[in-house]
C-alpha cells in the first residue's frame, strides 16, 4: 500500500476508538518501510528448529497442516489402489481378509479424520484471517498445539498399521465387531484413540476460527460483508462444536466397554448395539457436511474471481449455509434404515434428508445464476468447478434416492452407497479443494502452478474419477455389498470391477501428476503478482506469499468484495502499536473496532502439551490408569503454556 | 547411530506388536502337530514340570487374537460345565493361583490333551491341536497370567466375573500389603 | 466437450445393460417387495437423470453463452438480477415439488411393503453367526420344529414371515430378487415378509461387514410349489440317514470320535453341538461353508481338509486326518441327504 492509502485512513486512536497509550510505537507516523520493518521484527518466527517449533503463525501451522493432510491422502490413495487390485477380478487372492480389512478401514479413517476434516480446516487456518483482515488466528497455541495432535493420532494410526495392528472394524467401528468379545487385540482401541486426536484437534481449530470470524473482522466488515467462504468456515466450526462430542462419546463408551469391562453397549446386561450406530451417525452425518460447507465456500470464491461478478444470492447463500447447518444434526437415522426401526420414525427422516436437499438445491441455482453474466475464462480452478457441478449434483441426486427408506432397503451397504458418498465427497469436497489449490497456490507460494499439468491432472482427474465410481452404482444394483474382499465368478461382477480398477489406476495417476506439478510450480513457476485471478476478497491485498503480518495497515471494508469496491487503493486503520502483536478486535455484528488485544507471543508449550496430551492418548489403549498419569504431565505443560509474562493483557 | 536408535525402536515395537496381533488362522500347521509326551512320572504332579521350550508355547500364549479364539472354545465346548466360569464347581477353579498339574501353558495343554484322575476327560482327538493351546492360553488368562494388553474383554453377555484382561494375577493377589 | 459427451454415452450404455444382468440383481424382482423396489429404483433413477440433465444443460448454456464483457464486476444490471432471482426461486419451487413428490412416494412404498406378510402362514427364525446362517422353522408342535443352515426353502406364492437376530456382531439379510435388506442384531428381533412369486433359487449375501468372512456369507432362498416344500420339509424332520457303505460307516465313527463332534449336529446321532451347522442332512443341501462352495464330494474333502485356506477366519479349524480318514468321513456326510 502506498502512503496515498493514508488518505483514506482513518486513524482510530484519534477516532477514540482504541484509547492511546503512553508506551510503544504505533503505526500511526511511520512511513511504509519503517512500519515494514518493525513489524516483521516484530511478528517474525525466530529462525532455528527451537523457533519452527514454536511458531504461532497461522500461516506456518496451516501450511504443515496442508502438507500433512495431503501426506495422508496420498497414503489413503495408496490403501484404495491396494483394495482395487485385489477386487480388479473375482476370487483373487492377493490380499487376504485380514489385511483387506484393515485396508479399507485405514482408507476410511484416513480419508475422513487425517485428511478431509484436517485439510478443509487447515485451509479456513490460513485463508479465514487474510480474509477478514486481521494478523493471525485466535488462539494461536491452540492451533498449533491442534497441529501437534493431529501429527501425533496420524502416525499413531499409521505406525499401527505398520504393526499389523490397524482398526479393522471398518471407519463407524460397529459394535458388537468393534467390542470386547469379537474385536480381540488393541485395534479397535486404536480406531476409538485416533477418533480422540482427530477430535481433540478438530476442536481446537474450529474454535479458534469461530472467534476469529466473529472478534477479529476488519472494521468495516458487518456480517453482510464477510466473504461466503469464511461464512462457510463460521458455520463448519459450529458444525464441528456440536458433532464431533457424539463420536468421542461413542469412541470413549468402546474403549470402556473395552477395556474397564462396563457393559453400555453389551445387551445382555441391558446395554444396545444401536446405541453405538446413533452415536456414531449423530456426528457422522454432520462430518460430510463439515467437509463439504468449506468446498461450498470455495466454489464461491473461484466463480466470483472468474464470473467476474460478486456471487448471485449473497443473502441466500448464507442462509442455506446455516440451514444445511443446522438440518445435517437431523437426518442421522438414514444411515440406520435397515435396522428395523419404526416405519413411521423412519419416514421422519426420509422427509428431513430430502429436505436437505432444497438449501443444497439453492447454492447450485446460485452459483448457475452467477456463471449466467460472466464471461469466465477457463482456467484450472474453474474446470474443477464445472467438473465439481457434473459430480457432485449426480452424487447429490443419488443422495434423494438414498433418503428413501424402501429404496434404500436395497442399495443400502452396497457399492451403489460407496459410489454415492465418492460422488459427493470427491465431486463436493476434493474438486473444490483440487481447484482452490490451484487458485490460491499462488498466494502461499508466490508462484503460479503450471496450467498445462493443471490441465492434464484435471481430464486425467475427471475421466478417472468417474470411470472408477459411476460403474459402481450399477454393481451395486446388481447386488455387489460394501466391503467384500472378493467375490465369487458366477455373479458377473468380473469385468465391471476390472474397469473400475482401470478408473481408479487413471485417478491415481491424476494425482502423481498433480503432486508433480506441485512440486515444480512451488519451485519453477512463474511468479505471481498479489493478485493474479484479479479477485476481489482481502486475502488478494496481501503480498503472495503474505508477509508474517498478513496487513501493514489494517484495512477498512466497505463491501463484500473490497479490492471491486476500491480501485487500487484500500481505506486503512491505523493506531496499532508495532513493537507488540496487536490486533484490532471488532464487534459481533458490526464489526465495529472495538478494543485492542495482544495475540500470543510463539511458545515451545504447546508442543510440549501435545506431547503430554498424545502420550496420555496412546497409554490409555493399554491401561484406564492413562488419565491419572497423564494429568500430571498434562498439567505442567499446561502452566507453562499459560504462564504469565508480565506484559499487560487487554487495552481498553 | 542417531538414525539408528529410532530404527531400534521401531523394530523392536514391531515384534511386540506382532506377536500380540498376529492373527494366524493356521498356526504352525505346517510344521506338524507339534506333539509332546506327557511325563508319566508320578513325581510333583503340583510342580512346575521343566519342559522344553516349544515355539507353540510362544505363538500362543500372549496372542490377543489366539486367546479370544480359547476364549470363545472356553464357552462352545461347555469347559463351564465343571469349571463353572473359572470359578470351579465339579472341576477345580481356574481363577486362583493353585495349579495341581502346573501352570505352564504346557502343563494345561497337556491336562486338556490327555485329561487327568478324576474327572478331567482327554480331548486329545475331539479338540484341534491348535485349539488346545488356545484353550490353554486362555485358562491361564483367567488367573490373570497373561498380560493385560492381550487378554480377551468382557463378553457379551451376563457378567460373571470382571472381564480377563481386568483380573489381577492371582498369584500376587492378597500377597501385597 | 466432447469428451464428457463420451463420458455421458458410457454411462448410458452401460446403464442400459443393467436391465440384463442378474442373479443377485434387485433390477430382476422375483416378488412383490423387490418388484415395488425395483420400479421406485427405476423411477427415482429417471427422474433423478432428467434434473441432472436440465443441471448440466444450464451449466454448458452459460459456457456456450457469450455473455457481455464485464467492465465493472460491481456494476449490475436491475432488471437482469431481478429476472434471475425470479428463475432461481421457481427452481426451487419445482426442487421442493418434486422433493414432495418422492417423499410421499416412498413413504407409500413402505406401506406397500409392510402389507406383504400381513396373512404369512410359515415363520421361518433366521439366525446370523459368524459367518453361516442358522434357519429355524417355527412350529407349534415341537417336533416339528426344524433348523438347519444356509439355505432356505419355502413355498413358492404364499408370504412368509422372516424373524431376524444375531447371537454375535450383526449382520444383514439381503435377497436382492426377492426383497430389501434388514439387519440382525444381537438382543434386538426384526421381522421381514416377503414372497417369491415363481419357483427358483435366489440368492442372497449378508450386507453388514460382519468380519474376516462377511464376504463368504451367502444364503439361499429355495422357492418350491407347495407340495414339493412339504416333501422337502418332511424329509428333512427325519433324523439322518444311516451310513450305507463300510466306508461311510466308519467315517460316521470317525465323525463322532474327531473334533466334528464338538461343534456340529446330525440328527439321530450323539452329535448335537449347536454352533456349527446343522449337518443332518447336509448332502441335500446345493453349496457348501455358507455359499462358498458348490456341493460335491471333492468340495466336501477341500473344505474339511483345509478350510482356512478357503475361508481364512471361519470358525471351522483345520482336523489332523490322514487320507483314509478324510475320505471315510467325506463319504458318510456325502450319504447324508
Amino acid at each position: 500500500m502506498s502512503s496515498a492509502d493514508l488518505a483514506h485512513g482513518r486513524d482510530l486512536a484519534s477516532e477514540g476508538k482504541l484509547a492511546p497509550e503512553r508506551d510503544g510505537p504505533r503505526d500511526t507516523g511511520l512511513d511504509d518501510d519503517s512500519l515494514d520493518r518493525w513489524l516483521a521484527r516484530t511478528w517474525q518466527t525466530a529462525p532455528g528448529i527451537i523457533g519452527a517449533l514454536s511458531t504461532v503463525d497461522h500461516k506456518i501451522v496451516a501450511r504443515r497442516y496442508l502438507i500433512t493432510a495431503f501426506v495422508f491422502l496420498c497414503l489413503g490413495g495408496l490403501n484404495a489402489v491396494a483394495m482395487r487390485v485385489q477386487l480388479s477380478g473375482p476370487e483373487r487372492g492377493l490380499i487376504g481378509p485380514d489385511l483387506y480389512n484393515q485396508l479399507f478401514t485405514m482408507h476410511g479413517v484416513t480419508m475422513m479424520f487425517l485428511f478431509a476434516v484436517p485439510i478443509v480446516q487447515a485451509s479456513g487456518i490460513y485463508l479465514v484471517p487474510l480474509m477478514v483482515g486481521t494478523r493471525n488466528i485466535a488462539f494461536p497455541r491452540l492451533v498449533a498445539f491442534s497441529f501437534w495432535i493431529f501429527l501425533s493420532g496420524g502416525m499413531f494410526a499409521w505406525v499401527s498399521f505398520a504393526l499389523n495392528m490397524a482398526p479393522d472394524v471398518g471407519w463407524f467401528a460397529y459394535v458388537p465387531l468393534s467390542g470386547p468379545e469379537f474385536g480381540p487385540g488393541k485395534r479397535a482401541d486404536v480406531w476409538a484413540q485416533m477418533i480422540t486426536y482427530t477430535e481433540v484437534s478438530a476442536l481446537a481449530v474450529a474454535v479458534a476460527t469461530i472467534v476469529t470470524v466473529l472478534k477479529q473482522r476488519a472494521p468495516g466488515m458487518s456480517l453482510d460483508k464477510i466473504p461466503l467462504y469464511v461464512w462457510a468456515m463460521l458455520v463448519t466450526s459450529f458444525v464441528v462444536v456440536f458433532a464431533m462430542p457424539a463420536v468421542m462419546i461413542a469412541s470413549t463408551f468402546l474403549i470402556l466397554d473395552r477395556l474397564v469391562g462396563t457393559h453400555i453397549f453389551n445387551p445382555a446386561e441391558g446395554g444396545d448395539a444401536l446405541l453405538f450406530q446413533h452415536l456414531f451417525w449423530f456426528f457422522g452425518h454432520p462430518e460430510v457436511y463439515i467437509i463439504f460447507l468449506p468446498a461450498t465456500g470455495m466454489v464461491s470464491s473461484i466463480i466470483a474471481a472468474f464470473a467476474r461478478r460478486p456471487v448471485f444470492g449473497y443473502l441466500g447463500l448464507v442462509l442455506s449455509l446455516i440451514a444445511v447447518g443446522f438440518l445435517s444434526f437431523g437426518l442421522w437415522v438414514h444411515h440406520m434404515f435397515t435396522t428395523g426401526l419404526p416405519k413411521l420414525g423412519a419416514s421422519f427422516f426420509t422427509a428431513s434428508s430430502m429436505l436437505i436437499a432444497i438449501p443444497n438445491g439453492l447454492q447450485i441455482f446460485c452459483w448457475l445464476a452467477t456463471l449466467w453474466d460472466g464471461r469466465p475464462i477457463i482456467r484450472t480452478p474453474l474446470l474443477f468447478v464445472f467438473g465439481f457441478f457434473f459430480i457432485f449434483v449426480a452424487g447429490g441426486l443419488t443422495g434423494v434416492m438414498l433418503a428413501s427408506v424402501p429404496l434404500d432397503l436395497q442399495v443400502h451397504d452396497t457399492y451403489f452407497v460407496v459410489a454415492h458418498f465418492h460422488y459427493v465427497l470427491i465431486g463436493g469436497s476434493v474438486f473444490p479443494l483440487l481447484g482452490a489449490a490451484y487458485f490460491w497456490f499462488p498466494k502461499i507460494t508466490g508462484r503460479m502452478m503450471n496450467e498445462r499439468l493443471g490441465r492434464w491432472h484435471f481430464w486425467l482427474a475427471f475421466i478417472g474419477f468417474n470411470a472408477a465410481f459411476f460403474p459402481m452404482h450399477i454393481v451395486g444394483i446388481w447386488g455387489m455389498p460394501r466391503r467384500v474382499y472378493t467375490y465369487p465368478a458366477e455373479l458377473g461382477w468380473g469385468d465391471i470391477n476390472l474397469f473400475i480398477t482401470a478408473g481408479a489406476v487413471v485417478l491415481f495417476v491424476s494425482f502423481a501428476l498433480f503432486t508433480i506439478n506441485l512440486v515444480h510450480s512451488a519451485l519453477r513457476g512463474a511468479p505471481a503478482g498479489n493478485n493474479p485471478w484479479n479477485a476481489g476478497t482481502l486475502d488478494w491485498a496481501t503480498s503472495s506469499p503474505p508477509a508474517s503480518y498478513n496487513f501493514a495497515r489494517i484495512p477498512v471494508v466497505t463491501h463484500v468484495e473490497p479490492l471491486w469496491a476500491e480501485r487500487g487503493t484500500l481505506p486503512v486503520a491505523t493506531g496499532l502499536r508495532v513493537d507488540a502483536r496487536e490486533l484490532v478486535i471488532s464487534t459481533v455484528a458490526e464489526a465495529h473496532p472495538d478494543v485492542r488485544e495482544k495475540s500470543p507471543t510463539p511458545s515451545i508449550w504447546p508442543l510440549f502439551a501435545a506431547l503430554a496430551v498424545g502420550g496420555t492418548f496412546l497409554y490409555s489403549i493399554f491401561s484406564p490408569w492413562a488419565v491419572v498419569w497423564g494429568a500430571g504431565p498434562i498439567a505442567i505443560t499446561l502452566v507453562g503454556w499459560f504462564w504469565p509474562r508480565g506484559s499487560a493483557e487487554d487495552e481498553e | 547411530m542417531n538414525r539408528g536408535l529410532p530404527l531400534l525402536v521401531f523394530a523392536m515395537l514391531a515384534i511386540a506388536g506382532c506377536q500380540r496381533e498376529e492373527r494366524d488362522t493356521r498356526p504352525l500347521s505346517a510344521l506338524g502337530s507339534g506333539e509332546q509326551p506327557t511325563p508319566v512320572t508320578a513325581l510333583a504332579p503340583g510342580g512346575e514340570r521343566p519342559s522344553p521350550s516349544n515355539n507353540k508355547a510362544a505363538a500362543f500364549e500372549a496372542n490377543a487374537f489366539h486367546l479370544s479364539q480359547g476364549k470363545r472354545l472356553f464357552n462352545w465346548f461347555n469347559c463351564s460345565g465343571c469349571h463353572a466360569n473359572g470359578g470351579g464347581g465339579m472341576g477345580p477353579a481356574l481363577m486362583d493361583e493353585k495349579w495341581i498339574y502346573g501352570g505352564s501353558i504346557e502343563s494345561i495343554h497337556a491336562t486338556i490333551r490327555d485329561g487327568r484322575p478324576n474327572g478331567m476327560p482327554s480331548f486329545r482327538n475331539r479338540v484341534p491341536n491348535d485349539q488346545i493351546w488356545e484353550l490353554a492360553a486362555f485358562v491361564r488368562s483367567l488367573s490373570g497370567k497373561v498380560p493385560s494388553s492381550a487378554a480377551p474383554g468382557r463378553d457379551d453377555d451376563m457378567m460373571v466375573h470382571p472381564s480377563e484382561n481386568r483380573l489381577p494375577n492371582a498369584a500376587t493377589l492378597g500377597k501385597s500389603p | 466437450m466432447r469428451r464428457l459427451v463420451w463420458v455421458m454415452c458410457g454411462a448410458a450404455s452401460i446403464l442400459l445393460l443393467s436391465g440384463c444382468s442378474g442373479w443377485q440383481s434387485a433390477l430382476d424382482p422375483k416378488g412383490p417387495a423387490a418388484g415395488e423396489l425395483a420400479w421406485l429404483i427405476w423411477f427415482f433413477t429417471a427422474l433423478c437423470t432428467v434434473v441432472w440433465l436440465l443441471v448440466m444443460t444450464v451449466l454448458l448454456m452459460t459456457l456456450i453463452r457469450r455473455a457481455r464483457p464485464i467492465g465493472d464486476p460491481l456494476v449490475l444490471d436491475a432488471t437482469s438480477e431481478r429476472h434471475k432471482t425470479r428463475i432461481v426461486f421457481a427452481a426451487l419451487g419445482a426442487t421442493a415439488v418434486i422433493l414432495i413428490g418422492l417423499t410421499l412416494l416412498s413413504f407409500f412404498a413402505n406401506r406397500t411393503l409392510a402389507a406383504i406378510g400381513s396373512d404369512a402362514a410359515l415363520t421361518i427364525r433366521v439366525t446370523g453367526h459368524q459367518w453361516w446362517w442358522e434357519v429355524r422353522y417355527e412350529n407349534s408342535q415341537p417336533n416339528r420344529i426344524l433348523t438347519t443352515a444356509n439355505e432356505i426353502h419355502i413355498p413358492a406364492g404364499e408370504p412368509v414371515r422372516f424373524i431376524l437376530t444375531s447371537t454375535d456382531v450383526i449382520h444383514s439379510f439381503w435377497v436382492p430378487n426377492l426383497a430389501g435388506k434388514l439387519d440382525l442384531i444381537p438382543g434386538h428381533e426384526n421381522v421381514l415378509d416377503l414372497k417369491a412369486d415363481k419357483p427358483g433359487v435366489y440368492r442372497g449375501q449378508c450386507a453388514e461387514f460382519c468380519g474376516a468372512q462377511h464376504a463368504n456369507m451367502s444364503t439361499f432362498v429355495i422357492a418350491e410349489p407347495r407340495p414339493v416344500f412339504e416333501a422337502w420339509l418332511n424329509d428333512q424332520l427325519r433324523p439322518a440317514v444311516p451310513p450305507a457303505s463300510p466306508e461311510a460307516k466308519a467315517g460316521h465313527d470317525l465323525f463322532l470320535k474327531r473334533p466334528c463332534v464338538m461343534c456340529h449336529k446330525i440328527g439321530g446321532t450323539i452329535a448335537g453341538g449347536t454352533v456349527a451347522p446343522d449337518l443332518t442332512h447336509v448332502a441335500s443341501r446345493q453349496t457348501l461353508a455358507a455359499g462358498t462352495l458348490a456341493m460335491s464330494r471333492g468340495n466336501l474333502a477341500a473344505w474339511i481338509a483345509d478350510p482356512q485356506g478357503i475361508k481364512p477366519g471361519a470358525h471351522m479349524p483345520v482336523v489332523d486326518l490322514n487320507g483314509d480318514e478324510l475320505n471315510a468321513i467325506v463319504a458318510y456326510l456325502e450319504g447324508l441327504r
